[in-house]
């Protein structure tokens, strides 16, 4: 992915700058002019010296569009204010594309400094031979070429031309800035469409067109799986502006990204596609999930997890040291289903026409979009030419591309480019639901409160039921999220994973399994504390141990790491200790005596190899109404590149975790979800998030780990802990809105 | 035959008159910078102003914007410099962006009544306005940089 090579000039525009509007124009005025300059799939100069970065990852909300391109920018020594960024269409010469796992700074923070090193040596190099001075007496400095001893300066503009004829330096030649040389890195810039955004001109996939486009909008099956019988469109189409009527075909299990099926009405406008489905006639054949109840099968998930089950960790003898042991303790938790609920619910226009499709979506991976659009409709995915909006929010959700599908069959049906834009209902009633579980722990003690023996088990469907049909159990990749990578110090430990279905389709959503992983552990953590009579932060201190890379080997796993070698990213109990002690310290933790009706909780968790304590103080009246004053985290995500983002990332997550701890809730019966839009699957507002999030970013030389999703999984075991020291109330089951607090 | 003024433009509009003004806005006079969040007036992502006032334009029918002067984010001030504007780029307001039209039509909204508002006014304001990103406490503090209020 970081390879460099040069790009022909046909390749130069049929590729990049076709890609947008503003530079449709570009190729016209290069003509026959200087040749432009672009040495890397992400990086170029126009002949004005412009500075054009690819980005490659989608912006929804992380800063990304910006944070990427700005490395280049800062090692090639580019004037930000120069810079132009070109979003890129879904190709696979860019390295993943897939904005999620938290991890685009860290794949590609190295490929982006890479690539502004390779157009500044090329300018470098062409300056020298220009002034006949030897290399290294050359450096870039805000868009020129300077000879330091001379003080000779030629602007990158000037030097387009010249540098286009360089060789292109191999990745070992390559001299990357010391850190002190940053101008960018580590500081940030603004966000690149903030401008656009405020005034209300950003390019949202809802907002996408194509010229002669019809307006869709589908009537799916109301259970996963169902098929249309038959329907009656006359109605449908009697309504001024219905253009057609049309069955989209039943997709065949796994569930993948494909098409959920159903009636599609076609309109001259949104709403009248919109008044025109209220019309339809629609009988449904139900499918195999019509039995689905999602009460029913928590009782079942909740059975599982009380009968032992095939381990998937196993570190001494824990049922000897449970025999042995001066007492027990046990408890069992349960989170439901949730839905992503982004701003934006999906949306995407698709035009097929010769073969090939066009799309416009808002997309967290475009080349998911190639692969399930080239499935769809059996064309070479390199025929699929997926253009990426911004995105009103992801969180998951829109790295599943049906609706991109939904609207490139739609479009071969009728000829025409088709826009599917999902209505809030759509987008609630037929989610890749972030999966349930039930968790039970289980703590042998001795005298002193301290665990000998430790058992975890877990039910809950996979989301590798997209990919494979009827997967009964969790993925080593779902397990190794906050889960059987519980780096506590205890010397009898075991986790087990007993089998669960997906009725529904189960996807990843910000932060994924370690959700329930996290408020399971941590909660439990918090009770064994207060069993012990101990404070619940040197209790977990305690537990985590003395500061050492924790050795998972010989306990019957591969420790999955987020993909990364333990090397480079091992799980270091310093790092987690430094954030448990700055978040005690800045939230002023052995100050702030809980009091009924006032009160701090606590946890701590590592994800996506970052290391994250969290503090929540909350309030609850004689009325049993709840306030969050204040969070803090203490984090050590590694090497910070955009301070600003990241801190608005955790800002952000301690809203989003509320939400979900707090309030979300997805059920089912007879295989259909009840919840609808934001009255009955409500979200925090304004008045009951937290009120102060302070994030305190620990110093780190550390590789960059994850910033996006590693803030969600503390908030929902501090918030428990926190209404347990306030009220007495111990809450085991989320949203926590089910739980009278007085 | 409805006719209405949109930011500044007169307009006549003689298509279905129950269909909301937001799709009006935004399919056929192409005016995206207002959004669709739900349909059903509970997340704020939608608003405008409708001679002044903030409504939701998602269950606002156009038979009822007779008459009535329609003020979008597009024009809420004439060179996009409203105090607003400004202090959502100072204190980098906004993260994914979408419902950001849809929370500064609000707050106009409230500078207007409460041109010094208390953190209390605020929330009780904004709180028909949903963020998914989580930009609340930013939000907040941009009202109070642009209306003058000490953070």
């Amino acid at each position: 992915m970081s390879a460099v090579y040069r790009l022909d000039r046909r390749e130069f525009l049929g590729g990049l700058f076709s890609a947008g509007a503003l530079v449709l124009a570009a190729p016209m005025a290069l003509e026959g002019a200087v040749p432009a300059f672009m040495p890397t799939v992400y990086l170029g100069l126009e002949p004005d010296g412009t500075v054009v970065i690819v980005a490659h990852r989608s912006e929804m909300g992380t800063g990304i569009r910006t944070s990427l391109p700005m490395v280049a920018a800062d090692e090639l020594g580019a004037d930000w204010k120069r810079v132009r960024i070109e979003q890129a269409l879904g190709d696979e010469k860019y390295g993943s594309q897939n904005t999620d796992g938290s991890c685009s700074i860290r794949d590609f923070y190295d490929a982006l400094r890479e690539a502004g090193a390779t157009a500044r040596m090329m300018l470098e190099r062409a300056a020298a031979a220009q002034w006949q001075v030897p290399l290294n007496e050359c450096s870039a400095v805000d868009h020129e070429i300077v000879h330091r001893s001379s003080g000779k300066k030629a602007g990158f503009g000037t030097l387009v031309a010249a540098a286009a004829k360089q060789p292109v330096p191999a990745k070992a030649d390559l001299k990357l800035k010391p850190a002190s040389e940053f101008k960018y890195i580590g500081k940030g810039v603004p966000m690149a469409d903030q401008v656009d955004i405020v005034r209300g001109k950003g390019t949202f996939g809802y907002d996408a067109k194509m010229p002669g486009m019809l307006y869709a909008s589908i009537e799916r099956p109301p259970v996963v799986g169902g098929s249309v019988k038959s329907f009656d469109g006359t109605a449908a189409k009697a309504v001024k502006g219905v253009k057609d009527a049309v069955v989209l075909p039943t997709f065949q299990k796994p569930y993948g990204y494909k098409q959920l099926g159903g009636v599609a009405v076609l309109a001259d406008n949104t709403w009248a596609a919109m008044e025109g489905r209220k019309k339809l006639q629609v009988e449904w054949v139900g499918g195999e999930n019509e039995s689905f109840d999602s009460d029913a099968f928590r009782k079942k998930m909740s059975e599982t997890v009380r009968s032992p089950q095939k381990a998937a960790r196993n570190k001494g003898d824990v049922d000897k040291a449970f025999a042995s042991a001066a007492k027990t303790h046990e408890a069992e938790y349960y989170t439901p289903l949730l839905s992503h609920a982004p701003m934006e619910p999906p949306a995407a226009v698709a035009e097929f026409k010769d073969g090939k499709v066009t799309a416009w979506a808002a997309t967290q991976n475009p080349q998911a979009v190639q692969e399930a659009v080239s499935e769809a409709l059996g064309i070479p995915k390199t025929d699929v030419f997926c253009h990426v909006t911004l995105l009103g929010g992801g969180f998951g959700r829109k790295s599943k591309p049906d609706y991109v599908v939904e609207a490139a069959l739609l479009s071969k049906q009728v000829g025409r480019p088709v826009k599917v834009s999902w209505t809030r209902q759509d987008d609630i009633k037929f989610d890749y639901y972030h999966a349930c579980a039930s968790v039970y722990m289980k703590a042998g003690l001795n005298a002193q409160g301290r665990p000998e023996a430790w058992l975890q088990r877990v039910a809950a469907p996979s989301l590798m039921n997209l990919y494979q049909k009827d997967t009964m159990v969790l993925s080593p990749l779902e397990l190794g999220l906050g889960f059987i990578d519980v780096p506590f110090d205890i010397a009898n430990l075991r986790v087990e994973n007993g089998p669960a279905a997906a009725h529904v389709r189960i996807g990843w959503l910000r932060s994924v399994n370690n959700i329930q992983h996290a408020f399971a552990i941590h909660s439990f953590v918090d009770e064994l504390a207060h069993l012990a009579g101990r404070d619940t932060v040197d209790y977990a201190m305690d537990l985590i141990g003395p500061a050492r890379r924790v050795d998972f080997s010989g306990q019957g796993f591969e420790h999955a790491n987020y993909g990364q070698k333990e090397d480079k990213f091992p799980l270091d109990t310093g790092r987690l200790r430094r954030v448990i002690e700055v978040a005690a310290e800045k939230s002023g933790w052995s100050r702030n005596k809980s009091a009924p009706g006032h009160a701090w909780g606590f946890a701590a968790h590592r994800s996506f190899l970052c290391y994250v304590a969290t503090v929540v103080e909350v309030k609850v009246d004689k009325d049993g109404k709840l306030t969050i004053p204040t969070v803090h985290y203490a984090i050590d995500p590694g090497q910070v590149i955009h301070p600003d983002r990241v801190i608005s990332q955790f800002q952000g997550a301690a809203v989003f975790a509320t939400s979900g701890a707090l309030l979300g809730e997805i059920t089912a019966t007879g295989g259909k979800v009840k919840q609808a839009n934001f009255n009955n699957y409500p979200v925090a507002r304004m008045n009951e998030a937290p009120q102060q999030v302070h994030v305190h970013i620990v110093p780190s030389n550390e590789p960059p780990g994850g910033v996006g999703e590693p803030g969600v999984p503390t908030i929902a075991p501090a918030l428990a802990n926190a209404i347990f020291a306030a009220t007495g109330k111990r809450i085991r089951e989320l949203p926590l809105k089910k739980t009278r607090l007085v | 035959m409805v006719q209405l003024s949109v930011n500044g433009v007169a307009r006549k509009y003689d298509g279905d008159p129950e269909m909301p003004l937001l799709w009006y806005l935004r399919d056929l006079l192409e005016l995206a910078g207002t959004k669709y969040g739900c349909g059903a007036g509970l997340c704020g992502a939608c608003t405008v102003h409708v001679n002044g006032q903030p409504v939701r334009s998602c269950i606002t029918a156009m038979k009822d914007t007779a008459g009535k002067k329609i003020t979008t984010i597009e024009g809420l001030s004439p060179d996009g410099k409203h105090p607003l504007q400004l202090a959502w780029q100072e204190l980098n307001v906004m993260q994914c962006g979408y419902c950001q039209s849809g929370q500064i039509m609000q707050a106009a909204g409230l500078l207007k009544e409460k041109p010094k508002p208390t953190d209390a006014d605020i929330d009780a304001y904004m709180t028909g306005n949903i963020c998914r990103c989580g930009t609340y406490q930013r939000i907040r503090s941009a009202i109070k940089k642009a209306a003058g209020v000490k953070a």
